[in-house]
């Protein structure tokens, strides 16, 4: 090991550049790991009291407004707890040039004339409980709301955009008869019977469209899987540079490199103890860069809110939420990356050395 | 480097520091999931009452805010040929849809 260290210092800037280059790849690889996890975390805990079916109806290809007749059709199904017409939609705001998620609750409504809304729709307005504002409804007139409360920042996540109202102010606002819904949510008693209850629902009404609540979790599962997604095309340019780098640095032994197991061969060093040596070198790269990397990445995801990511995610939204992730360690998914990011290099850069060390010195020297 | 410090030495002490770090990152900010479920509870709670199916994080378009209720053919809504303008839409996937017959 001694040796390998001193060998390393030898070659003192490539190995440095090489160690940062590695350091920079673990880190990001990482990151990406850690901040799709834990979102997808976050994702599954705040659906886990999602609706269990939501019906929408299809008009022509295109979703359309449920008649509230539809609720006295699925009336009484066997297996379904509760059944709920849903009212929500968009609303552009131009004054913060944001787009407003307006929803009537299924439990607990405010009064008319008053909205719970969101913390980041709060902050973007400036708005506290007891203050008036105003929105232009879809008929020009402007509309009057009292801010009743403001949601938790901790519901951030689920809330950032949302204005809550009751079911006349939402018909008022938008100009909706009285007879129709947005979509149906049903509460199914008996999470196995999901699909059957789904099923039932689409032979009752053909024109529908059924969503299971695992399709909402599966559809955010794939959104925040980090093998998807934008975040992997990013990093795959890295990732080919950095096979490149190590490519160059593992494959061809530099003619010093060749000279110098020629000659520790030749006073006396047997191919195990070269192949020992620099299995450490590349060992203490890979290793150190892995750590490094490993928590630079955790303090990014977990105690400086992601600022690369929240760049990405963010978009061009508003009204961005504001959330803390839950560090949770995962052993395997550490060991997974140990795995993935320290054994490839170790063994790329074992394979010429042990074809250099299994010649004969004197033929190593001269080549 | 101190004469007589050995390279190994060097090397073990930078390694085994790296290791120590990360094990007490890991320990102190490691938050069990029954403290996190309670750290949750609030929010879980108000998605619930609202009857909510899909979390407030791509707001920035209407085809990607309610994104499990989407379309799933659709993720063009404007025109045809239309690029995608919003970053949200190269994020979002398109909703994932089980075969019910």
């Amino acid at each position: 090991m001694d040796y390998a260290v001193a060998s390393l210092r030898r070659r003192r800037g490539r190995n440095l550049g090489l160690f940062l280059a590695y350091t920079l790849l673990v880190f990001l690889l990482a990151s990406v790991v850690l901040y799709g996890d834990a979102l997808r975390r976050e994702a599954r805990a705040l659906l886990a009291d999602a609706p269990e079916l939501v019906v929408q109806r299809l008009n022509a290809g295109r979703q359309d407004l449920v008649p509230v007749a539809w609720l006295d059709t699925l009336r009484g199904m066997r297996g379904v707890r509760g059944l709920e017409g849903r009212l929500w939609g968009y609303y552009y705001d131009p004054s913060i040039g944001a787009n407003l998620t307006f929803q009537v609750p299924l439990e607990a409504p405010p009064p008319p004339g008053q909205v719970a809304i969101g913390a980041a729709l709060a902050r973007a307005r400036g708005l506290e409980p007891g203050d008036v504002f105003s929105l232009r409804t879809y008929a020009g007139q402007p509309y009057v709301f009292t801010v009743e409360r403001i949601l938790s920042p901790a519901s951030e996540l689920a809330s950032a955009d949302l204005l809550l109202l009751n079911a006349a102010d939402y018909r008022a606002f938008f100009g909706l008869p009285a007879a129709v819904y947005t979509d149906l949510a049903l509460r199914v008693g008996n999470e196995r019977e999901v699909r059957k209850v789904a099923e039932k629902v689409l032979e009752r009404l053909p024109g529908a469209r059924v969503i299971t609540r695992d399709e909402m979790r599966r559809t955010y599962e794939a959104a925040f899987n980090w093998r998807q997604g934008l975040l992997l095309t990013l990093l795959s340019t890295v990732l080919v540079a950095f096979a490149l780098l190590a490519w160059d640095k593992a494959s061809g032994l530099s003619a010093e490199e060749r000279r110098e197991i020629g000659i520790l061969k030749a006073l006396g060093w047997d191919t195990g103890d070269v192949l020992r040596m620099k299995l450490w070198e590349g060992a203490l790269v890979s290793l150190g860069a892995f750590l490094a990397g490993y928590i630079l990445a955790w303090l990014h995801v977990f105690h400086a809110d992601a600022p690369l990511f929240t760049a990405v995610l963010k978009g061009w939204s508003v009204l961005y939420p504001s959330f803390v992730l839950q560090p949770q360690v995962d052993l395997a998914q550490l060991a997974a990356l140990a795995f993935l990011s320290v054994l490839p290099y170790v063994a790329a850069t074992l394979i010429p050395v042990w074809r250099a060390a299994t010649l004969d010195p004197d033929e190593v020297m001269r080549a | 480097m101190r004469p007589g410090l050995r390279g190994s030495t060097l090397a073990s002490g930078a390694l085994g520091l790296l290791s120590a770090v990360l094990v007490v990152l890991l320990f102190f900010s490691h938050v069990p999931p029954h403290l996190a479920e309670a750290l949750r509870a609030n929010g879980r709670a108000q998605a619930a009452a609202a009857g909510l199916t899909d979390p407030a994080l791509f707001n920035e378009a209407r085809y990607a805010r309610n994104g499990a209720l989407a379309d799933p053919h659709a993720p063009f809504q404007d025109h045809p040929m239309a690029l995608e303008h919003f970053p949200a839409g190269s994020l979002m996937p398109p909703p994932v849809r089980a075969r019910l017959d």
